[in-house]
């Protein structure tokens, strides 16, 4: 070990230099979004050297789209236009919208790896900003998301899915997604802080399951029994699978039977439902935040 | 602030978890420029202290300044002025060693190039500089734990708070990160330190405090906390035992004191002041006497009869540098 003097001293000269001693609101705004940024750089690093975990969070979505198509997807009738008929283009909306519900699993286990490994403490005991730690999880997560459809979207491209709506309809679509994303990145958020291990985490498969499939992402509510049904009605993932389906313009919808006010309102509720999401869980995540320190 | 300057000054800590009490009225005084060891069996409340000292938990009852700023109205002046290296090592398996200590920098605020002559420095202050762009996936022990301590100096803490940072080391990793704190104390850095290990304390330390069941016990020097624990023992294994009444009295007479004479184990054993002056000279006596030995040797109470003694009460205090908690 170097035993000369390499600045330890004389670093007190440096230290001053990103922290002015006066601190407006104005400024821990703009330090609280560039070391959310630092945050979001570090998890694009993380991808870069590791492609690998990129793929195997992928790796799900991607067997389903395959499975679905070419092993179920053939016995399908959902539209009523025949076995297999127009399966593609109801199943590929459904498989978008589980995928913006699986990442629940990521943003909580993320944040709860953070956690234990102890980031989260020593974020917490620099001069940084409290919540970057957090937002810049959330952040990385939606650009996260946004990669992933876009990977998803490709495949389904492939296997013969085509949006029939028009550009701002199919942008639209998106957009609508990556709302679900966002609300689900604060429950994530929430989730990842209240448990404390990842043995735990890695059980969230428990809760993210159903989320995803009690939905229209298969199949069509009406063809489940009754309490199921209203079940997979009313679940946020189903009005967003069914509003894009809508902007879409997925042949055979208009056919569906609309048993509840949701099945009509898909795109309200694809609006709504986030919107509340994140009015509940914001406050959740804050105070859970905040109880790091009890 | 009373004529002398505290880095760290603590009174009456108390901490609960759920009604499980933690902490129990600790205090703590450390002057500038010292290292200072927090010494204590697993659950005495190391890390609850370390924790509230460094603006992570809220404490109950008690108060603390650490470099004059109170841990908890100014949290903030406080984190300008520490660093923490946790009991676990902290380090991006995912970045390189380099960029590790960049991204830091980046968070302490220092801008991008400022960032990364600092984590050029630190690398190579820490002996790492062979090793930026590889993952501290592949480090052994001691290089993570020196990467870790380099990423809390990146801005030249006034107090540096190390919890455990040999723990789970092998003997070579902590002789490596005992060097790096030296050469950081050297550089006026006042640190605390936990440990559970005794010898650690006595290597690194200045002053330390003795702590268990959210309580001091003892504050004081390594070299009289050794002396309270109590003097080495001379150890001589007799191979017959009709010589060992013999041996007991050689023994005793040179060391002049009442040794302990065990027929089952057949050993003699006594407490001595200077354990090494006492072993060379017992060995050139049972030589000249004739009296067989089959083996001897120094041993000195463990860590756990240490611990026993200091906080069971068996150890009395002595002079002024006892603490209140002491006294039960
Ligand atoms: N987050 C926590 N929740 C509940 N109990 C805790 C928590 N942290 C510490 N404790 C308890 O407080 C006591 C002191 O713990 P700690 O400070 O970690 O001790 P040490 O670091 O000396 O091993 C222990 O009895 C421990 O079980
Ligand atoms: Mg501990």
């Amino acid at each position: 070990m170097s035993k000369k003097n390499t600045g330890i001293q004389d670093a007190d000269a440096m230290s001053p230099r990103g922290l002015e001693p006066v601190e407006t609101l104005a400024s821990r705004a703009l330090w609280a979004v560039k070391d959310c940024w630092t945050i979001v750089a570090q998890e694009f690093t993380h991808l870069v050297r590791q492609p690998g975990t990129f793929a195997w969070q992928l790796g799900m979505p991607v067997i389903m789209v395959l499975m679905f198509v070419y092993v179920f997807g053939s016995a399908m009738d959902v539209t009523g236009m025949g076995a297999g008929e127009g399966y593609v283009d109801y199943a590929m909306p459904g498989m978008f919208a589980m995928t913006m519900a699986f990442g629940l699993m990521n943003t909580a286990f993320a944040v709860t790896l953070n956690k234990e490994k102890g980031f989260m403490d020593r974020f917490r005991s620099m001069p940084m900003s409290p919540s970057a730690a957090v937002t810049g999880r959330g952040v990385a997560d939606l650009l996260h998301a946004a990669i992933d459809l876009a990977i998803i979207a490709g495949l389904a491209l492939v296997v013969g899915w085509r949006p029939g709506g028009n550009l701002a309809e199919t942008l639209l679509a998106f957009g609508l997604l990556l709302w679900l994303r966002l609300a689900l990145i604060f429950v994530g958020v929430y989730l990842g802080l209240l448990i404390n291990n990842t043995e735990i985490a890695g059980n969230l498969f428990a809760v993210v399951f159903p989320l995803g499939f009690i939905s229209s992402v298969f199949a069509p509510p009406g063809m489940m029994p009754g309490w199921l049904g209203a079940l997979a009605a009313w679940n946020p993932v189903s009005s967003t699978a069914n509003a894009i389906r809508e902007l879409f313009h997925t042949p055979g919808i208009e056919s569906f039977e609309v048993q509840y006010w949701i099945d009509g309102h898909a795109v309200i509720g694809a609006l709504v439902w986030p919107a509340l999401i994140t009015l509940a869980f914001v406050p959740l995540a804050v105070r859970q935040f905040k109880n790091l320190s009890r | 602030m009373t004529g002398r300057t505290w880095a760290i000054e603590a009174h009456g800590l108390t901490k609960r978890y759920r009604g499980k009490v933690a902490l129990d009225g600790v205090d703590l005084q450390v002057s500038a420029g010292t290292v200072h060891g927090l010494l204590g069996p697993n659950g005495a409340g190391k890390t609850t202290t370390v924790r509230i000292l460094t603006t992570l938990t809220r404490v109950d009852g008690g108060t603390a300044s650490v470099a004059g700023y109170d841990v908890q109205r100014q949290s903030r002046q406080v984190r300008r002025n520490i660093g923490l290296t946790g009991q676990q090592t902290t380090v991006d398996d995912l970045l390189s060693a380099r960029q590790n200590l960049i991204m830091f920098g980046r968070l302490f605020r220092l801008d991008r190039a400022a960032a990364r002559r600092r984590a050029d420095e630190l690398l190579e202050f820490f002996g790492l500089e062979e090793a930026p762009g590889r993952s501290p996936k592949w480090f052994s022990g001691g290089m993570r734990r020196r990467l870790d301590l380099a990423a809390s100096l990146i801005l030249a803490p006034k107090v540096l708070f190390l919890d455990e940072p040999t723990t789970g080391l092998d003997p070579a990793g902590r002789r490596e990160v005992w060097q790096a704190i030296r050469t950081m104390a050297t550089s006026g850095t006042t640190v605390l330190l936990t440990t559970h290990y005794l010898d650690e304390a006595d290597k690194l330390c200045d002053r330390v405090s003795v702590i268990d069941r959210g309580r001091n016990f003892v504050e004081d020097t390594p070299a009289g906390l050794k002396r309270r624990i109590g003097d080495e023992q001379l150890e001589v294994s007799i191979a017959h035992p009709d010589q060992l009444e013999r041996a007991g009295a050689l023994v005793g007479r040179i060391t002049g004191t009442d040794p302990v004479v065990d027929r089952e184990e057949n050993t003699v054993t006594a407490p001595v002041a200077d354990g090494v002056e006492a072993l060379t000279s017992v060995a050139a006596a049972v030589r000249a006497e004739s009296v067989g030995i089959t083996d001897i040797g120094l041993r000195r109470p463990t860590l756990d009869e240490a611990f026993l003694q200091l906080t069971d009460g068996s150890v009395q205090p002595v002079g002024d540098t006892a603490l209140e908690g002491s006294k039960r």
